[in-house]
This record gives structure tokens, C-alpha cells and sequence, in this order.
């Protein structure tokens, strides 16, 4: 019952992202023709067939009512159709997510995996050693939380990119000395280009994770059964890791949906700061070109994703805490 | 009578002295100088986008902070951008605290089905990651104005605390002065204004707050990928500029540095005052330091007067922990 509530409520929002993405360019002043007429005006004057050209370009020329190209557009996604791309013309969207997609991944994937266990581990020490000089470092990571994450990424290139050279200033790869494959040379590139983006995201996301879990942990410590355990003579290792910390992760895990929308969000602009060759570098190009069907199709991608990894922390949650497990 | 009057001033001071934290003054104090700063300075500054041939050049008696690749005061253009960025996050948090306390307040009070609705809506926004969806809207409006801009970041960032605010009202909602009102009569909306609200005013300022982090770090991301609101300089708009101006690879770090830090200082002076308002709403966090010292001086005491009886002579109790077989790290090292 409590699994088939949760799967219902992720289709609802799976739903509602699909329908967000097919009515906002309809239903907003200005419409996507306009904007590349707009564009092209810029470089001198337009032909009036052009507007023509380009409604049939983008696929504007539809007369059918608006519900049916509803469904019509619904049964594209199902058959994985997201359209053309105007900026790598005549490639398909979903080919472009394809190549896109797997850098942000293991960049975000593996920074924010990162940012939480250092944040669990540094915020149970925080907690249990509450009221002696580690707290005085607490407003030091929430004012490095405050610090926008693109801002941190040129921070990190002026001083470490160009004035030291210690790292590239931008790229995924050297793509004049190692190709895209699975071996050692290819792989020790990946990882010494993305050192700063990943830098970038783990700074500015782990005072969140740090805060929360110190909290939780001082809160968790007041309890009784903190007491029992002590006067019972456990070790204080044990009550810190097994009673304190256990109990006090679980807010984190189950806020793991909010800060993972914090952290796809500023991980784009961070791509786009270090032209990393993933989701949010593409999608503003995208942005750039007016490319209306790789935009919405990578808002697509990008939303189904976050909505893939809440999903396999639910259920997760279902075995950490078997208390929601017993209400459903 | 005259013993109320002299008591109500003494107690108000021992209240606000109990609120007046270190990080509350300095937190405020931070954002007080940038407000002052972004109502003052424009007055006194030079036209932000008088260009002058002079160029590129750091800093220097006549222009402070610098100048921009086309000769334009950097100082003057964090004057306004300080303006710009205060008014959009302030614009937006009002609205963000609106819909957040129409969804979470009356969903969580009236309950039913209306309160499903509301909280499944709330959780859909919630998960939805907001900067796309931001930049799909921004992208297709060619004419973004403050109000538009400020709207869209406003229907992005309510969620969260509306979730907070719900699972509050439903803690109140069955207390015993709640119930109390309803028998006697109270009609719904003044129950939720009189008997609710103020009971949740501190948890709404603390949302009031973040929201305005949230805000003003979303708007300066949405200006520096060029999707901001048109002809406005914002902290946003200025990295952006200074960003396509290859101000990094020129090494002009006073183009760059100034607008990220005013984010950054404005950013932890709120959450400084956030934090004072979590110390008000949970006791727990603010007397946490105070107790555990309570307890080491007892345990040290304790400790004290142990060895003096003791003289020397190790106690049962500690050989025990020292020697015993302890299951419990074993399970902990697994």
C-alpha cells in the first residue's frame, strides 16, 4: 500500500512535468516562431515566407485542436520521439541527450554521493561534540552555502585555471590527446577535467547536508533513550554511530529530493561556466539558439532523472526506517 | 498595578536580551549595510553605463572598484545591481511566503481531501528541479519584465516551506485552545488568523528568510545564463557581463569579485539571522552548548571526588570497560 502510494505520486509528478513541458510554449506570450524571427531580425531584414519556413521547422503549422496534438505528443514520448535539433541539425534530440546525459551524471552523481557522507560524518561529530569549538565553524559553512555556486566555479578558475594552471579552464576532456573509450589514459583525463566542476558542486552543497545532519544529531541527543544507552555503559562510539547518527540521518535521506533539485540547478550553470560537455552546458545552448525542441526535450530528461533518483531513495527509506513501512 | 508596569519592561528586556544573539546583531548588521548600500549609494554614484575610453583598468582613486572592459564604473553598477537584486528578492519573497502560507496553512487546517490536494500539489512543485523550468519559461518570453521574472521565481520556490508550514498547522490545529475556539463558535478564517498565525509567525519569518536567499541566488543564476529581467542591472547581470567580457582570462578579478561576494555576505548575514530564529524556535539547539558544559563540570566533579576517595586505586566499573568483551564495537566496525 505505502509502495503503491509512493509509485502513484511519482507518476502524478511525471505527469505533471510531461504536461508543464508541452503547455508552457503554447500557453506564453510570444511564441517560439517569434522568437527565431526576433533572432533573425537582428542580422537584417526577414523574408515574409521565412515565417512561413519556420513554423513548418518547428512544427507550428498544426491546425488540429490543442488536445489532440496533446496526445499526439504523448505518444511521441512514448516511442522516445523528442524531435530535431535546430543547433546540431538534422541530429535528433535524443541522440544529443544520449552523448550529453552520462557526463552530468557521473559529475553530479558522483559529487553529490560525495557531499552527503562527508556531510553525515562531519555533522555527527559536529553534533556530538555540540558546545565546544566545532560550532563555531558552523556559520562558516552556511555562509559558504550562501555563496552562488557559478560564482565559486569563476573563483575557482581565476585562481586555480589561469593564474596557478594547476587545472584546465574548461572542457570535459582533452580531445587532442585521449578519445572517449574505457581505459586508463581516457579515464585519469575525465577525472582531472571535472576536478573543479565536481570541487565546485561539493563546496557549496555540503554546508546544507552538515547543518542538518548537526541539528538533527543535537536534537537526537536530548532523547531518552540516548540516556538509557549511557547509563547503560555502551561505548560512546556505539551511541553516537548506532543510537544518535541513525535516527538523526533520516530527515537528510528523506530531504534528499529537495537538495538534489538545488544541486541540478546549480550544477547546469556550473557546466556552463566550465563548458563541461553535459545536460546544462547543451541546454544553454539550446537556450542560445532558440532550439525549442532540445530545450524542452533536456527539461524533460532532466526532470525524469531527479524523479528516478528520489524514487530509489524512497524506497531505500522503506528499509532505513521500518516505521513507514508499518503505517502503509 | 504599579508592580505589573515595573515587571513588563524588565521581563520584555530579558527577552529581547535572550534573542539578541553574537550571530542575530552581526547577521543583521550585514544585511542592514547592504540595504543601506542598495537605497543610498545610486544617489552618489556616476552613470553606470557612461563608457569611457579609458578602458579596462583596476582600481584607482577616481574609480573605486575599477572600471569595466568598456570603461564603465564598477562601483557605480554594484550601486544599482544592489538595488536591483534586493528588489526582485524581495518582490519574490513576499509572493513565495503568500502561496506558501495559502497552500500549507489552509490545506493543513482544514484537512480532507482539500488538504490531499494541496499537499500532493505541493509535493509535485517540490520535486520538480526549478532552474530548467525556469530557463524553458525564460527562454520562450522574449519581453522578461521584473514582475514576470519575479513570478516565475516565485511559483519555483514556495514548496518547501509550505510543507513546513502544513505539518505545523496540523500540530496546532488539535491543541487544546484551538479546539476551545471552535466549540465556542469561532468561524474558520478567524480561528486560522487569530488563534494560528501567530503561533506560526516565527516559523513564517524563518521561511521569509530563506526565501529571499533562494530568491536573490536564483535570480543571479538566472541573470548569468542571460535569462534575466530586461535592462535591470542585478548581481546576476554583472557576472554575466563580466563573465562574456572574458574578465577571468584578463584577470580583472574587481569586475567579478564585488557582485559574487555582496551574494555571498548578504547570503550568510540572512542565514545568520536564520539561525537565531531556529535558536527561537527550538530551545533545544540554543541550550544544547549550555547543558553539555552543565554536564562536564558535573562529570568532572564527579570525577574529582571519586579519585580522592579512590586514592589510586582503579575502580571496578573502568577495569570492566577496559577488559570486558564489548559486542557492540564489533557490530559497530561491520
Amino acid at each position: 500500500m505505502h509502495l503503491l502510494r509512493k509509485l502513484g505520486f511519482y507518476l502524478v509528478a511525471l505527469w505533471a512535468a510531461v504536461t508543464l513541458n508541452f503547455f508552457i510554449p503554447r500557453l506564453l506570450p510570444g511564441s517560439p516562431v517569434d522568437a527565431v524571427l526576433a533572432k533573425l531580425a537582428l542580422r537584417g531584414p526577414v523574408d515574409p515566407g521565412t515565417r512561413r519556413a519556420i513554423e513548418i521547422m518547428l512544427g507550428a503549422d498544426d491546425d488540429t485542436p490543442m488536445i489532440q496534438q496533446y496526445f499526439a505528443y504523448l505518444g511521441g514520448l512514448f516511442t522516445g520521439d523528442l524531435g530535431i535539433s535546430v543547433t546540431y541539425f538534422p541530429t535528433p534530440v535524443t541522440q544529443i541527450i544520449a552523448q550529453s546525459l552520462p557526463w552530468t551524471l557521473v559529475l553530479v552523481g558522483l559529487a553529490t554521493t560525495i557531499t552527503f557522507v562527508i556531510g553525515m560524518v562531519l555533522g555527527t561529530f559536529a553534533g556530538w561534540k555540540r558546545g565546544t569549538w566545532l560550532d563555531s565553524l558552523i556559520p562558516a559553512t552556511t555562509i559558504l552555502q550562501a555563496v552562488p555556486y557559478f560564482w565559486l566555479a569563476l573563483l575557482f578558475i581565476y585562481v586555480l585555471a589561469v593564474n596557478l594552471d594547476l587545472f584546465p579552464i574548461s572542457g570535459g576532456y582533452n580531445p587532442s590527446m585521449v578519445r572517449p573509450a574505457f581505459d586508463y589514459p581516457f579515464l585519469s583525463n575525465a577525472v582531472y577535467y571535472g576536478f573543479l566542476p565536481a570541487l565546485t558542486i561539493v563546496l557549496s552543497s555540503l554546508g546544507g547536508w552538515l547543518l542538518g545532519m548537526r541539528n538533527m544529531m543535537v536534537s537526537t541527543l536530548s532523547e531518552d533513550y540516548i540516556l538509557t544507552a549511557e547509563a547503560k555503559g555502551l561505548s560512546p562510539r556505539r551511541i553516537m554511530v548506532m543510537y544518535a547518527a541513525r535516527n538523526a540521518m533520516l530527515p537528510s535521506v528523506s530531504g534528499f529530493a529537495i537538495s538534489l533539485g538545488f544541486v541540478v540547478s546549480g550544477s547546469i550553470i556550473v557546466e556552463s561556466v566550465f563548458s563541461y560537455p553535459g545536460i546544462g552546458f547543451t541546454m544553454l545552448q539550446a537556450v542560445n539558439n532558440n532550439d525549442f525542441a532540445l530545450m524542452q526535450g533536456l527539461f524533460l530528461i532532466i526532470t525524469v532523472s531527479v524523479l528516478a533518483a528520489n524514487l530509489v531513495v524512497d524506497l531505500l527509506y522503506g528499509v532505513i526506517d521500518p516505521r513507514t513501512r508499518a503505517r502503509g | 498595578m504599579a508592580q505589573t508596569q515595573s515587571q513588563t519592561p524588565s521581563r520584555l528586556r530579558a527577552a529581547l536580551g535572550r534573542a539578541l544573539t553574537p550571530s542575530l546583531v552581526i547577521g543583521a548588521g550585514l544585511v542592514l549595510a547592504i540595504v543601506l548600500f542598495g537605497l543610498i549609494a545610486p544617489f552618489f554614484v556616476a552613470d553606470p553605463n557612461a563608457v569611457d575610453n579609458a578602458g579596462m583598468h583596476g582600481p584607482s582613486a577616481q574609480n573605486l572598484l575599477g572600471t569595466t572592459q568598456t570603461g564603465q564604473d564598477v562601483l557605480a553598477q554594484l550601486a544599482w545591481a544592489t538595488r536591483g537584486s534586493l528588489l526582485v528578492g524581495v518582490i519574490v519573497a513576499f509572493l513565495a511566503l503568500f502561496l506558501s502560507a495559502f497552500f500549507g496553512i489552509l490545506g493543513g487546517y482544514l484537512g480532507g481531501w482539500l488538504d490531499e490536494v494541496f499537499s500532493l500539489f505541493t509535493n509535485v512543485v517540490l520535486i520538480l528541479p526549478g532552474l530548467p523550468l525556469m530557463i524553458v519559461i525564460g527562454s520562450y518570453v522574449q519581453q522578461r519584465g521584473l514582475l514576470l521574472i519575479a513570478i516565475i521565481l516565485a511559483i519555483t520556490s514556495w514548496a518547501a516551506s509550505a510543507r513546513v508550514l502544513r505539518s505545523q498547522t496540523l500540530s496546532i490545529r488539535n491543541r487544546d485552545y484551538v479546539q476551545a475556539a471552535k466549540i465556542a463558535g469561532e468561524k474558520p478564517h478567524r480561528i486560522i488568523a487569530v488563534e494560528i498565525l501567530p503561533n506560526l509567525l516565527p516559523v513564517m519569518s524563518s521561511g521569509f528568510v530563506f526565501a529571499l536567499i533562494t530568491a536573490i541566488l536564483g535570480e543571479a543564476g538566472l541573470s548569468f545564463i542571460g535569462l534575466g529581467v530586461n535592462g535591470t542591472q542585478t548581481w546576476g547581470s554583472m557576472l554575466f557581463y563580466a563573465q562574456n567580457g572574458q574578465a577571468l582570462t584578463l584577470g580583472a578579478w574587481w569586475w567579478f569579485v564585488p557582485p559574487g561576494l555582496m551574494i555571498a555576505v548578504l547570503g550568510g548575514g540572512l542565514s545568520l539571522i536564520n539561525f537565531s530564529i531556529d535558536g527561537i524556535i527550538n530551545p533545544r539547539l540554543r541550550n544544547a552548548p549550555k547543558q553539555l558544559k552543565r554536564v562536564k563540570q558535573a562529570g568532572k566533579q564527579a570525577e574529582q571526588e571519586q579519585a580522592e576517595r579512590a586514592e589510586g586505586d582503579t575502580g571496578p566499573d573502568e577495569r570492566d570497560e577496559t577488559s570486558g568483551h564489548d559486542p557492540d564495537q564489533e557490530e559497530v566496525a561491520v
